[in-house]
């Protein structure tokens, strides 16, 4: 462990103009993987692009059995390597490395588990739902994008019976606005002697307001950072989050061997 | 010898008093404490592991954004972010031992007396081999490049550490000097049992939307592909210059770069950027290395150092 595996491309859906998910032939990493864990993938073989970039896992796919076969990603086109697996063809073959980082603290009913989303920020939250569900936890997923084209994947949440609040920034989905508000109001709304965990992913802005949020309302909060990676195995130093240090200062983690999931009360917000 | 046998390699190299089994080695900043990397690689099948540069302090080094991707390679800015030496000996080095890898410590300073004290300690610490002397970072303020773009500097360095070891001392060369050659004589002089070389180059990256630097600290150093070309050239004329082992990195992606590292004049090989990329590539490249033997009928990788044939060049 882990494992880096030449992993065929079985699928490549696109879910709009900048989103696609690729499906990836890689059984080992996929019975490995647990939910918050990630992948480094080099989406190009040759010097340019030079180094893999990071993903969550974020649908185990399985056989008819039930075996896990591979794990898909869900890719949002930034720049060259997103771009490159935009593009990525059924059949091509794509370095793979994992599974990678520490994964999301599993809570138990009757405790609750939240799972905030931001665009992209979705990707965890497939395996993390489901294992919830699977354990019997009730769950909810806040789920934030630009536009109501962008808010994927909803029938499978809801199929799994996790409850959906959407927003929207355009208005042309669910509530207009910002994740965070309805977040909020649920959190209001919850006598603080039933438990509830909250699991975010997305924009570093929308992070660090979950983890405001939560602390205001005395609830434990992990987030799944994302940082700059150059190697995903501790190696190179690069993907640094400030953290706090016992009698005041911060320390630097390295959030691919100390993450991606972090305790948000931790983390110094910039 | 029969069909399908091969006679067996001597892939040993030596560095000073230590002989190491293969001549590849980690690039120090480039594999942790390679504790890291435990769960995938063998620690003991590398040369050496040279882990990351220690002070005698804990330090935190620079905010993100550290790296930035450029056309074959990367820019780094870590600023040597480290546990301290104190640390390292209680936290890493007891698995390095047990691992039992080859291990190699970056000593970096901000002072003359720095530098003496943390190779003292490391002396006196069970399972260290050999020390490498980072003289040569470019992205921190003090110490580092300092020593290693002056010649006085390095002399300063290299003979303050002799005095307080009997271990293979290692200077670690940068690039951003006019003749690293020159360098290498100084740390020679001064004692040097062998010197590394490339670090990193000085580099820049700008955003040309934002007009700013790309990473937090502006300048960073350049490793990868890129700067290859520079480095075989460097390890070449450093080799002419000097009789102690030279030991070549800059950009070594494969067996292929590892042996012309040799072949211009390197004892061994040290890997970083590659490892980020592929973190098997140790195995590649010494069984290519010794691939590469066979092929030619060479017994030893001895025979291959410094064998480049520059004609009348």
């Amino acid at each position: 462990m882990p494992f880096d595996v030449a992993a065929t491309v079985v699928a490549n859906l696109a879910l709009s103009h900048d989103y696609n998910v690729l499906a990836l032939d890689a059984p080992q990493i996929a019975e490995a993987a647990i939910p918050g864990q990630f992948v480094m993938v080099k989406a190009a073989t040759g010097h340019d692009p030079l180094l893999r970039r990071p993903f969550s896992v974020f649908e185990i796919l399985r056989d008819a059995s039930g075996r896990a076969t591979g794990l898909s990603l869900l890719v949002k086109r930034i720049g060259v390597s997103t771009g490159l697996l935009y593009d990525a063809k059924p059949g091509d073959t794509i370095m793979c490395l994992g599974p990678l980082g520490q994964p999301f603290t599993l809570v138990d009913a009757p405790s609750e588990g939240w799972m905030v989303a931001g665009g992209v920020g979705l990707a965890p939250f497939w395996t993390l739902a489901e294992t919830l569900v699977a354990r019997g936890v009730t769950t909810t997923l806040f789920y934030g994008a630009r536009r109501n084209d962008e808010l994927f994947y909803l029938n499978f949440f809801r199929t799994l019976g996790v409850e959906l609040v959407l927003t929207t920034e355009d208005g042309s989905g669910g509530e207009q606005g910002r994740v965070i508000a309805p977040l909020e109001r649920a959190l209001a709304a919850r006598p603080a002697d039933q438990p509830v965990s909250l699991y975010a992913c997305g924009p570093e802005g929308m992070l660090a307001a979950t983890a405001r949020t939560a602390a205001a309302f005395g609830r434990p909060c992990e987030v799944s950072v994302e940082r700059i990676m150059g190697c995903g195995m501790g190696g190179c130093y690069s993907c640094i989050v400030p953290m706090k240090s016992e009698g005041g200062g911060f320390h630097h983690v390295r959030s691919c061997i100390a993450g991606p999931v972090l305790d948000a009360a931790q983390i110094v917000w910039d | 010898m029969g069909t399908g046998q091969q006679a067996p390699v001597d892939l040993s190299v030596r560095i000073g008093s230590l002989t190491i089994a293969n001549p590849v080695m980690s690039a120090s900043g480039c594999f942790g404490y390679g504790v890291e990397y435990a769960g995938m690689v063998d620690l003991s099948t590398l040369g050496a592991v040279v882990v990351k540069g220690l002070f005698l302090k804990e330090r935190e080094g620079h905010p993100a954004p550290r790296i930035v991707e450029t056309p074959a390679g990367m820019i780094n800015a870590i600023g040597l972010q480290g546990i301290g030496v104190h640390r390292f000996i209680s936290e890493k080095l007891p698995e390095l031992r047990e691992r039992r890898a080859t291990v190699v410590v970056n000593v970096c300073g901000t002072t003359v007396d720095e530098y003496a004290e943390v190779s003292r300690i490391l002396s006196d610490a069970e399972g260290v081999h050999a020390l490498e002397l980072n003289i040569s970072c470019p992205n921190i303020k003090e110490g580092g490049i300092q020593f290693g773009c002056s010649l006085g500097g390095t002399h300063d360095v290299v003979s303050a550490v002799r005095k307080v070891t009997s271990l293979p001392i290692i200077p670690k060369l940068t690039p951003n000097v006019t003749d690293p050659a020159s360098f290498a004589r100084a740390a020679e002089a001064a004692g040097a049992d062998a010197v590394s070389l490339v670090n990193t180059f000085l580099a820049l990256a700008i955003d040309i939307e934002s007009r700013r630097p790309k990473i937090s600290n502006g300048m960073g150093g350049l490793s990868g592909p890129a700067i290859r070309p520079i480095a075989v050239r460097m390890v070449y004329e450093c080799r002419q210059a000097v009789k102690i082992p030279v030991v070549g990195m800059g950009g070594i992606m494969n067996a292929r770069d590892a042996l012309e590292f040799m072949i211009a004049g390197a004892t061994a090989v040290q890997v970083g950027t590659a490892n980020f990329v592929d973190p098997l590539v140790w195995n590649t490249i010494v069984s290519g290395i010794g691939d590469y033997l066979t092929r030619h009928g060479i017994e030893s990788v001895d025979a291959l150092i410094g064998s480049v044939d520059m004609g009348k060049h």
